[in-house]
């Protein structure tokens, strides 16, 4: 699949911030006035930034307000809807900290719930796809979790849980690899049911169907960064989860949270660089590619 | 409403002979053009005279080469365009209801106006049968010619899909595949049609009819005996041509 920068950017930050909205909801940390309002700002800054980036790819986001309309079969539009809900939530329980000093227990409890939904219903766009063996496993929602609380509670100052919860995430995101290599041969999709030639004999694709390129191609076949994954992997593990871990168990200092927090960051984007670039569609083997 | 209608009883859809198709993509090209010409948002072209030509088709032939264990490799032309499934994974994945499966004929379309242009429905179609117009920003994919089919303004042989109606080889067959005794589902039937990636679920309407097994060329013998290949160890007259035409100078060794 196409890494796009948007999508990338989207996935990234949103997860962040919606992880830090959850640990603020559930009052992991309260604060209250002005430094409150500076908690709210970083978690609305990453997950509304992710989401205005997320609108960068559609043909017409003009009309992105449909999108909410059918929540009954769409994993997109439960998507929205949930984001909407999740941010009302929390600006309400921001609004008391910030402006009242009070702290709207249960509010910020559903606003936290909704902030983890978001996270959820994200991860699910993908795991539906039967057309992307590699995404179709539970791995992809607990990674999507797991990430997003675990940077979340990064953000948050959450040191024990952080240096858990990141731990966890890179030994889950280890074994998510792993058997995701394997997926695409298990999932029973080949050439030979592509064209339901093969009862004849080995099917090569001969000639596309034009001299050029096309959006099918451009959108679903990327192999051209494949060939880097082993080392893109050993960096992701590195910067995402290791070097982090290490920074949180020194002696706590700000400037080291912050070189944790820019390095998940940076980890986390090539994670998700990874998470396209890597995932074949079934429809490469029109093409007689994967 | 991206919620799929119960199974219609009528199934519209298309028949493709793998067998016949001379792969000559005249199909393509009547798609294109109608499609452009008429129903929705034209199919663009980007550089099309340009160094990096791309554009936007909804019928594409490829080719495949097919190797049996013993005899010779066979070349197979095979058209591809939306197959108008059942379960159509694209449609339930829109979050717009911009995408839907026709309740009294089965047929899957995109309403244009509603399309975000999020591209998840294109994901979603294991086919390749949706492509994202790059210059309107919406989905295009195939309509079974809708805005021909019913079509009273034209004369009756036209109210066939465009690719149908031009097909030269009579490789594409339209009709109803719900219902039995229609002419494409007895072709189905006799020829052995089949779905494409039946293990996507997608329950696809088209049907493809796999090619025949190439004839083979009965052994004709009865001159062979005076036919025999001459002789290679080099005795008798033709043993002394071919000496002799190899000493010329250029002759073969
Ligand atoms: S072929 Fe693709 S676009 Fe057409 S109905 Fe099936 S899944 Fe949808
Ligand atoms: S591209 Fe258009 S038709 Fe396809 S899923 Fe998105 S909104 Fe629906
Ligand atoms: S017009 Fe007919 S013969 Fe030509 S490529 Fe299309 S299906 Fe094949």
């Amino acid at each position: 699949m196409h890494p796009a920068a948007s999508v990338i950017l989207f996935n990234t930050f949103s997860g962040l911030g919606f992880g830090l909205l959850f640990w603020l909801g559930m009052g992991a940390i309260v604060p209250t006035g002005t430094g409150a309002f500076v908690w709210f700002a970083i978690a609305y800054v990453f997950a509304v930034g992710g989401l205005i980036a997320s609108t960068f790819h559609l043909g017409h986001p003009e009309r992105a307000i449909k999108a909410f309309s059918q929540w009954k079969t769409s994993w997109l539009s439960r998507e929205g809807v949930c984001a909407v809900f999740a941010l009302i939530m929390m600006a309400i329980y921001g609004a008391g900290l910030v402006f009242a000093g009070t702290r709207l227990g249960l509010i910020g409890f559903i606003g936290g719930l909704a902030s983890l939904g978001v996270v959820f219903t994200t991860s699910m766009i993908y795991t539906q796809m039967k057309t992307v063996p590699r995404w179709r496993h539970w791995t992809t929602p607990a990674m999507y979790l797991l990430l997003s609380v675990g940077g979340g509670a990064l953000l948050a100052g959450q040191v024990k849980v952080a240096a858990v919860l990141l731990l966890a995430g890179g030994i889950l995101q280890m074994f998510a690899w792993g058997s995701g290599d394997m997926r695409f041969k298990a999932s029973g999709t080949t050439m030979a049911s592509a064209t339901g030639l093969g009862h004849i004999g080995k099917v090569r694709a001969f000639e596309p169907p034009h001299t050029g390129t096309n959006y099918l191609m451009r959108e679903f076949i990327h192999q051209v960064g494949r060939k880097h994954a082993d080392q893109l992997r050993i960096i992701t593990i590195g910067l995402a989860f290791v070097l982090p871990v290490v920074l949180l168990l020194l002696p706590f200092s700000h400037i080291l949270a912050a070189l944790a927090v820019l390095s998940h960051i940076a980890g986390v984007l090539t994670l998700r660089w990874l998470f396209f670039a890597q995932a074949e569609h079934v429809v490469g083997l029109y093409y007689g590619k994967r | 409403m991206t919620q799929l209608p119960p199974p219609s009883a009528k199934k519209l859809g298309l028949v493709i002979d793998l067998d016949t198709c001379v792969g000559c993509h005249a199909c393509v090209i009547s798609c294109k053009g109608w499609n452009t010409e008429n129903y929705g948002a034209p199919l663009s072209d980007q550089q099309a005279y340009g160094a990096n030509p791309s554009g936007t088709f909804l019928n594409r032939v490829h080719s495949y080469e097919v190797q049996p264990d013993q005899g010779a490799a066979q070349l197979i032309h095979f058209p591809k365009s939306c197959l108008h499934c059942e379960d159509a994974p694209c449609v339930t994945v829109c979050p717009t209801g911009a995408s839907y499966k026709r309740a009294e004929d089965g047929i899957v379309l995109v309403n244009e106006s509603d399309c975000i242009g999020c591209g998840l429905c294109a994901w979603a179609c294991p086919y390749g049968a949706r492509e994202l117009d790059a210059k309107e920003g919406v989905m295009k994919k195939c309509t079974l010619c809708v805005d021909r089919i019913y079509n009273e303004n034209l004369p009756e042989e036209d109210r066939q899909p465009a690719c149908v109606r031009t097909c030269p080889a009579g490789a594409r067959h339209f009709g109803d595949l719900g219902d039995e005794n229609s002419d494409v589902s007895k072709l189905v039937a006799e020829r052995g049609g089949f779905d494409l990636m039946p293990e996507q679920g997608t329950k696809p309407v088209n049907k493809y009819l796999p090619p025949r097994p190439k004839d083979e060329m009965p052994e004709f013998d009865v001159l062979a005996p005076y036919l025999e290949p001459i002789a290679s160890d080099g005795k008798g007259f033709v043993g002394w041509l071919d000496k002799a035409l190899s000493a010329l100078p250029g002759g073969a060794k």
